[in-house]
């Protein structure tokens, strides 16, 4: 029976996070962005929230009992309305944990889960992105050609969080090339493996608070055991779907934020006599970034519902994702709009908006659910 | 719980609406297109047969069951505006011209629903359950007053036991069906004190062949052709006292408690024409994707938007958009159905249905070129009939002015 009302575990969820987001994350957002760095302390302290642990089943350390994606989304969005690198930092050993929950084999599981289930933030990394012009998941250039017991990864990837600070990367790579999605795997991999090389931090437009790193695979060498799957390999569309859904749910925590802001100046700042949002150019801005964020928090809600219920949802999540890229883009551009020169400055968080959210049209893997 | 799994009751409704779509409704869409002004009557007699009135745009129906289920089933959850909803959208999909004009209380009868007295209740709606079609049709619009209801101009006068009506109503949808083609009513608005405004106006039940009051005009209108809209000319139209629509503070001129509590009936209202668009949109859609499978066109939804064709973008998008606009429906109409407050949700909807659906059916065109163009198919009368979605019940601009001044806390006089 169709029902849009939030369970009580997700609405204390929902309530925790944003406490977190309010208290701790948004007051250090400029300052982080400014620095280039994101204080250890926010991270632990967002560790203790306990939201990967939560979804890892007691078996391998963890303290979940069931994997909910809406109730993922709804923590992700939270975080985002506090900020996106934080949010982006904290969460990005999700694709690897959640790729090995979700697929990977009884001793990868083991090997792998409970490092993720301590009270110490655990950093771990993926690589997906490649640095080339019309980037496709689906059409992958690192390759990954078996030779005996071992995988031979040849090739180039960018945005790859935390690179440098963790153990061990997921790494997608193409082992049958040409057959699209279904060519490509995932291999679990120390970061420190000969022939992995993790080159000088990136900068990037936005999300400059978080630490990415160009990262080159020339004959590196990995056992076939660490091929996500092991012999079977992977679903790979499934990993980047859920991955998408994650994406979608960080675009609308941000744009909601963006969106409360605009709403708040458009009361209070006056012009002509009168507030600016008594008019309608700006009155009918603000109507239209709430019923898209709104709508894109429904999309990414179904898509996950899918999920979770296990109806292939793939096809959902990849509209969910590109009509939240859109929407980010739209809402934090007119969050500038209006603020018209105010929001040029960076004394102002609508600028870190705008450049977070170009983002999401980039962003593939970094998060999942 | 979110839930986005339809209960099987509705579920087996719209299976159901769908097959009487289909096989009863999309194969006379052109027809009815064609032959303007003409009414589908054996299809009309089977569906009051039927139905009893109690399908598209019986939301008074639709309503009065759900005051039984109340009373007798308390805690069963409701969910009987979500119900309607998809039954609205599956016939829509058949075609919209035709589900507008089946018979049934209308606006008018869901307006005496919202606020009618008890025994205006009865003297007006049970004549829907009949074995003949009745409509039930509401006249707000003016020459001189679309949007802006309160500029209303028609005026009504109490002398002795009568309220004398005298003013001109344009744009009433069904008001042919209502007060020539059958035994209906019209519920018109008018003001009994002009200096005292919005609180001066007043809803009025006016029955068919009451002298003073006539049809001057049928629209010809671009799409939904199958319905009619009409002009009413009221001169000296003289109705009973007790045809004020309400209980006596409503009728009291001091007080917007009348205006405001039919205007309360747009809360169920626009998210149902919202439902209306998405039946249009998803035809269109299930239309092309269909033609482009016969054309052995692949669309490829997982890979970056950039590498798809300009076909597969357009396509991606349509989708997105009317699952969004279904979405924000739903979510509407169950908050409606659960006792929440959902005005803003409700015009949130019905903006983003209005606008993605008129979207949706130009686009299907445009893809589809000459094809398109072409009287042949339906998709040109889907896009012609579409429009009417973002103007009726409220414009898209209208639904945005809602939407904003909840957003931003401000009030019609903040936010004009």
């Amino acid at each position: 029976m169709v029902s849009f009302e939030l369970s009580d575990e997700q609405k204390m969820v929902q309530e925790t996070v944003n406490s977190f987001a309010a208290d701790q994350m948004e007051p250090l957002m400029r300052e982080c962005d400014e620095q280039n760095s994101i204080p250890e302390e926010v991270i632990s302290k967002g560790w203790e929230l306990g939201l990967l642990g939560g979804c890892i089943p007691e078996e391998y350390e963890g303290f979940g009992e069931e994997l909910s994606t809406v109730t993922g989304l709804i923590a992700l969005e939270e975080l985002a309305w506090g900020d996106l690198s934080m949010a982006l930092h904290l969460m990005a050993p999700s694709v690897l944990a959640i790729s090995v929950l979700d697929q990977g084999t009884e001793e990868q599981k083991k090997q792998i889960l409970p490092a993720f289930c301590g009270e110490e933030f655990k950093a771990a990394s993926s690589a997906l992105v490649e640095p080339y012009y019309n980037f496709c998941p689906s059409a992958l250039r690192t390759t990954a050609v078996n030779d005996g017991d071992e995988y031979v990864i040849n090739g180039k990837k960018c945005l790859v969080p935390l690179a440098q600070e963790s153990e061990n990367m997921l790494v997608f790579a193409a082992t049958a090339p040409g057959m699209g999605f279904a060519g490509v795997d995932a291999f679990i991999i120390p970061v420190s493996t000969k022939g992995v090389k993790v080159g000088e931090r990136e900068k990037n437009m936005g999300i400059k608070a978080l630490a990415t790193y160009p990262v080159t695979f020339k004959d590196c060498r990995v056992p076939a055991a660490s091929r996500l799957g092991g012999e079977a390999g992977c679903d790979f569309l499934r990993l980047l779907s859920r991955s998408r859904l994650a994406l979608a749910a960080l675009a609308v925590g941000m744009s909601r934020r963006a969106l409360e802001h605009s709403r708040d100046y458009a009361t209070q700042r006056i012009a002509f006599g009168e507030p600016i949002g008594s008019r309608q150019a700006i009155a009918f801005m603000i109507a239209e970034m709430a019923i898209e964020v709104d709508a894109t928090r429904l999309l990414a809600w179904e898509a996950a519902w899918r999920c979770d219920r296990n109806i292939d949802f793939e096809k959902e999540a990849a509209l969910a994702k590109n009509y939240a890229a859109d929407m980010a883009m739209m809402v934090c551009d007119r969050g500038v709009q209006i603020m018209g020169g105010h929001g040029y400055v960076r004394d102002n968080p609508v600028e870190l908006w705008f450049r977070n959210a170009r983002g999401f049209a980039a962003f593939e893997g970094f998060v999942m659910v | 719980m979110i839930d986005f799994e339809l209960s099987p009751r509705i579920k087996a409704t719209k299976n159901m609406i769908h097959m009487f779509a289909e096989s009863a409704v999309r194969p006379v869409a052109r027809q009815y297109d064609e032959q303007e002004h003409e009414k589908p009557w054996d299809l009309l007699n089977m569906v009051q047969k039927v139905m009893g009135g109690g399908v598209a745009g019986a939301f008074g129906t639709e309503k009065k069951e759900d005051k039984g289920e109340e009373e007798s089933k308390e805690k069963k959850p409701k969910e009987t505006n979500l119900a309607g909803a998809v039954t609205v959208e599956e016939i829509f999909w058949g075609d919209a011209g035709i589900a507008l004009s089946f018979p049934g209380p209308g606006l008018g009868g869901a307006a005496v629903q919202a606020s009618g007295t008890p025994e205006q209740k009865e003297k007006f709606l049970a004549r829907f359950s009949g074995d003949k079609p009745v409509w039930g049709a509401m006249a707000i619009t003016e020459p001189e007053a679309g949007s802006d209801t309160a500029n209303i101009k028609t005026t009504a006068v109490l002398d002795g036991d009568e309220w004398v009506l005298n003013g001109e109503k344009i744009f009433v949808t069904s008001g042919k069906s209502a007060l020539e083609d059958s035994e209906g009513f019209v519920v018109v608005w008018a003001t009994v004190d002009r200096s005292a405004g919005r609180a001066g106006i007043k809803p009025f039940i006016v029955e068919h062949g009451t002298p003073g009051m006539q049809i001057t005009k049928i629209e010809d209108k671009m799409g939904i052709r199958c319905s009619d809209t009409v002009s009413i000319s009221f001169m000296d139209c003289r109705i009973p006292k007790e045809n004020i629509l309400g209980s006596p503070e409503v009728v009291d001129k001091t007080k917007t408690e009348g205006f405001k509590k039919v205007m309360a009936t747009f809360d169920a209202t626009r998210p149902l024409v919202a439902a209306m668009a998405i039946g249009v949109g998803q035809a269109a859609l299930d239309f092309l994707r269909e033609y482009l499978t016969e054309e052995g066109v692949e669309l490829r939804y997982g890979i970056n938007p950039h590498r798809m064709t300009s076909l597969e973008r357009d396509v991606m998008q349509m989708e997105a958009d009317l699952k969004a606009a279904r979405l924000l429906t739903w979510r509407a109409l169950w908050m409606l159905d659960n006792g929440l407050r959902n005005d803003l949700q409700a015009s949130m909807a019905k903006a983003k249905a209005g606008l993605a659906v008129t979207r949706i059916t130009q686009k299907a065109v445009e893809i589809m070129g000459p094809l398109g163009y072409s009287r042949e198919l339906l998709l040109e009368k889907w896009m012609r009939d579409s429009k009417i979605n973002d103007i009726f019940e409220g414009t898209g601009q209208i639904q945005l002015l809602v939407t904003a001044r909840r957003i931003l806390g401000f009030s019609r006089e903040q936010l004009k």
